[in-house]
């Protein structure tokens, strides 16, 4: 197997594994935090402003973790260093 | 595939670049500044006033009571800073209906240099309020170990702004584009009301995070006179 299929082969894995198993720990936390915030509303409905505001930050704060594995995915797929490089290389030989 | 608006090239000349991103913020810096030059040209109190103006007082009440909800006393003094953060990314998310637009917050260049903007602005509004020795004392607290704490958790807050705010409108603009290609009608059209949700949402959070981020920077750390009048 010569390096351009292996690198195209593990780019290509490593960016599917990424974003698959990235998703999960943000998916499992912001269901978390949603299911906290239910059921303090409804402990305390007039507090109802900031409760929904602190719930949307802390969502976006953990969102942002599965953001970082997109960018890494993305990164992997369409602007991949490696790729270029043995590309580059390939095309001048 | 094109993977942020720097790559859209207007007019080129040289080494020097007229893309997407450019065009897009000057455009949205003369919507915002225009617009509100031409509504506040004549200002009434009272029924006379125009609905122009109502919109832009609620805007501006809504942004003044975000801000002192979050615990930043006197909003006059923040509300440039926060409020055109708000707007200028509110503006660019809700202008994707406009065929033919990309969002300037879609390339790196534009998130990075805002986050810098809020990595600048709050020591600048620390500084005003507490002093340059008060504020790089909240460097050193609780103890003096925690200083280079303190400072990476500056650097990586920033850099976590940045990165959110490209990250959510990078895979809106990206998302709808491959769905042009599989199933050209239904499905791009609820996909792009959803991205504009989260452009909303994001650009209330970006807001929202620098104001937390400045509140406690200028955090009153004796008890003075004035909130102890307020209890």
């Amino acid at each position: 197997m010569d390096s351009i299929t292996l690198i195209a082969m593990a780019s290509i894995v490593t960016a599917g594994l990424t974003i698959a198993l990235g998703s999960i720990g943000p998916a499992l936390g912001e269901g978390r935090a949603v299911a906290t915030a239910l059921s303090s509303l409804a402990q305390q409905p007039d507090s109802a402003t900031t409760i929904t505001r602190t719930l949307f930050v802390g969502l976006a704060m953990i969102e942002s973790i599965a953001i970082y594995c997109f960018v890494v995915s993305m990164i992997l797929i369409f602007a991949n260093p490696f790729w270029n490089h043995i590309i580059a290389q390939a095309a001048g030989k | 595939m094109r993977l942020s608006p720097d790559e859209m090239i207007f007019w080129q000349y040289g080494l020097f670049k007229l893309n997407g991103t450019i065009v897009f913020t000057w455009a949205l810096m003369v919507v915002l500044a225009a617009g509100s030059k031409l509504i506040t040209r004549k200002l009434f109190t009272g029924l006379e006033r125009s609905r122009w103006q109502s919109l832009l007082e609620i805007v501006v009440t809504g942004i003044e009571k975000q801000i002192e909800d979050v615990g930043l006393r006197h909003p006059k003094k923040y509300i440039g800073f926060l409020g055109t953060l708000f707007l200028f990314v509110a503006l660019a998310s809700l202008c994707t209906i406009i065929p033919g637009y990309e969002p300037p917050t879609g390339s790196l260049s534009t998130t990075a240099a805002l986050a810098l903007c809020v990595l600048v602005a709050v020591p600048f509004f620390g500084i005003r309020e507490q002093g340059l020795g008060g504020y790089l004392k909240s460097y050193v607290e609780p103890t003096a170990i925690m200083l280079p704490f303190n400072i990476i958790s500056e650097i990586s807050r920033t850099l976590a702004l940045a990165v959110r705010l490209f990250g959510n409108m990078m895979s809106g603009t990206m998302i709808l584009a491959i769905l042009l290609t599989i199933t050209p009608f239904i499905f791009p059209i609820a996909m792009s009301v959803l991205g504009l949700l989260t452009g909303m949402v994001q650009a209330y959070i970006f807001s929202i995070l620098a104001a937390v981020y400045i509140a406690s920077a200028t955090r009153v750390r004796k008890p003075t006179p004035e909130s102890d009048a307020e209890r």
